[in-house]
């Protein structure tokens, strides 16, 4: 279970969290959803220590993550895998170094079943036969999906998915929401993800969020969420930019 | 800076890190190593020549152009060099590293970065200074005989004949003593630096020519310092 509390966080004059507080059971699907630029992937650092808040804590499984020492920090890091919102592959490194690398560090593998890993995690996000290339002779969507193989390399308790679908074509950003699906059901991964594509967010969660001016202002399942009266979330939904009377004047 | 310390013992459990990256850094400079010192030579050579003319028998130039290598032209100049390349290419690297989150990825595996990509080049660094460094000390040797006995019509009896009663180890050491120091603070430098970077592209550029800057004058500085310390 992940809990955060009154979590605050400043980039100079810019406050982007003013106080979040969120609690994400075990083996939950939760999204998160908001505008561009609300700080959803701030929130995403903050679960795995890569921010420290300027105020407010973070809990994983009753241990706080925030304010701990780097050893700590690390043992609990374990329990994640992250996919990031750029997948952030390292570029020196053939496909399958970055999603091997984890298992390289922290396991006792033979470099054989090793490479059997890699090989079922690519084939997970069909992207198996790509191991000796290097990122950039990727397409967007192939860095997230190898993104997304390194994240769940080493079968983590805890998945943090920082816009799966984003640039990638409807068939195949569906079979990631069945991946997604898939690990939450069957391997019972407890699932976070900060997407905008509604479709994705209504197929794969049990609940959703909405961030807004840095807290939390909605929380509900999909049902809840589509008959919502909250004025946010519902122009979040329909793709509203202002108020319809707006438009009128024009 | 204690986390380096704290971590070194990466250096033996991520032994391919470490003599990759004393490839990178240490082989791939040895080139420009080479010429930096073959000119440095061939220039304390002629400068002592001119220098000595009429005041001094050219038997003194063989030992005054070998102290002035080993001592100081050595060390300093291969290491301002070496800086200039292997900082700022060590403070680019992570840089864009950092700006494109795959420093934060790292982290995230529960991967230490100070140990995974600080360490070893800190470590490879330090250790093929001094290598560096007594390279381009022969090779300005041989550089500074060249011009002597080739070109300004020196006997070789005249270059070599002293240097032996006036060859100290310990000045040789304190030249690669410092050489060490210059090694292992640029590429601290380079490491901090990079890992700081925040800005995109741009920090990027900014990253490298900070680090670049830094460590010229931390050469200079504690060449000063140590020669103080050493003489
Ligand atoms: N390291 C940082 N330094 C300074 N400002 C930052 C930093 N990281 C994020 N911000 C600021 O925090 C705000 C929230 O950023 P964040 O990346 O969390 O947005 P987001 O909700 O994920 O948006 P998007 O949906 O576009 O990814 C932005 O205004 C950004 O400028
Ligand atoms: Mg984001």
């Amino acid at each position: 279970m992940i809990e955060v509390s009154n979590l605050h966080k400043d980039f100079g004059l810019k406050q982007v969290l003013r106080g979040v507080d969120l609690k994400i059971n075990t083996g939950e699907s939760l999204t998160i959803i908001g505008q561009s630029g609300c700080g959803k992937s701030v929130l995403l650092k903050h679960l795995v220590g890569l921010l420290e808040p300027d105020k407010g804590t973070v809990f994983v499984d009753g241990e706080a993550i925030t304010g701990a020492p780097r050893k700590q920090v690390y043992q609990i890091r374990k329990k994640f895998g992250v996919l990031f919102q750029s997948a952030a592959l390292f570029d020196s490194m053939t496909v399958e170094e970055n999603v091997g690398l984890g298992l390289f560090e922290h396991t006792a593998m033979t470099p054989g079943e090793r490479a059997k890993r890699v090989a079922d995690c690519l084939e997970m996000v069909s992207l198996n036969g790509t191991q000796k290339l290097k990122p950039a002779e990727l397409s967007g969507g192939m860095k997230k999906r190898v993104g997304l193989a390194r994240a769940i390399a080493l079968n983590p308790q805890y998945i943090l998915y920082d816009e799966p679908t984003t640039g990638l074509d409807p068939i195949t950003a569906d079979s990631i929401n069945d991946l997604i699906i898939h690990l939450n059901e069957e391997l019972h991964v407890t699932t976070i993800v900060v997407t905008h594509d509604m479709v994705s967010a209504f197929k794969i969660s049990d609940r959703i969020v909405m961030l807004h001016l840095g807290t939390v202002i909605f929380s509900g399942t999909p049902s809840e969420t589509k008959s919502t009266s909250v004025e946010m979330v519902r122009r979040f939904i329909e793709g509203e930019a202002e108020d319809k009377s707006v438009v009128t004047h024009y | 800076m204690g986390r380096v310390i704290r971590e070194s013992g990466a250096v033996v459990s991520r032994r391919h890190l470490f003599f990759r990256e004393c490839v990178r850094l240490g082989i791939d400079s040895l080139p420009l190593v080479l010429i930096v010192g073959a000119f440095t030579g061939a220039v304390s050579g002629w400068q002592g020549h001119y220098q000595l003319e009429g005041y001094l028998p050219f038997d003194l130039i063989g030992p005054a152009t070998f102290k002035a290598i080993v001592l100081e032209l050595g060390p300093v100049l291969t290491a301002l060099i070496i800086a200039g390349r292997v900082s700022a290419s060590i403070a680019a690297e992570l840089g864009s590293m950092k700006v494109t989150e795959q420093i934060d990825a790292l982290e995230s595996m529960a991967i230490s970065s100070t140990r995974y990509l600080a360490v070893p080049r800190i470590a490879a660094m330090t250790f093929m200074m001094p290598i560096l460094v007594a390279q381009a000390n022969f090779v300005a040797l041989m550089g500074a005989a060249f011009v002597l006995t080739m070109i300004l019509n020196l006997t070789s009896t005249q270059f070599w004949g002293l240097i032996p009663n006036f060859f100290y180890i310990y000045d040789v050491f304190s030249g690669l003593l410092k050489a060490f120091f210059f090694g292992l603070s640029s590429s601290m430098i380079g490491c901090y630096i990079g890992f700081r970077t925040t800005g995109g592209a741009e920090g990027v550029g900014a990253a490298t020519i900070t680090a670049f800057v830094w460590s010229c004058l931390a050469i200079l500085i504690l060449d000063f310092l140590l020669a103080m310390m050493l003489f």
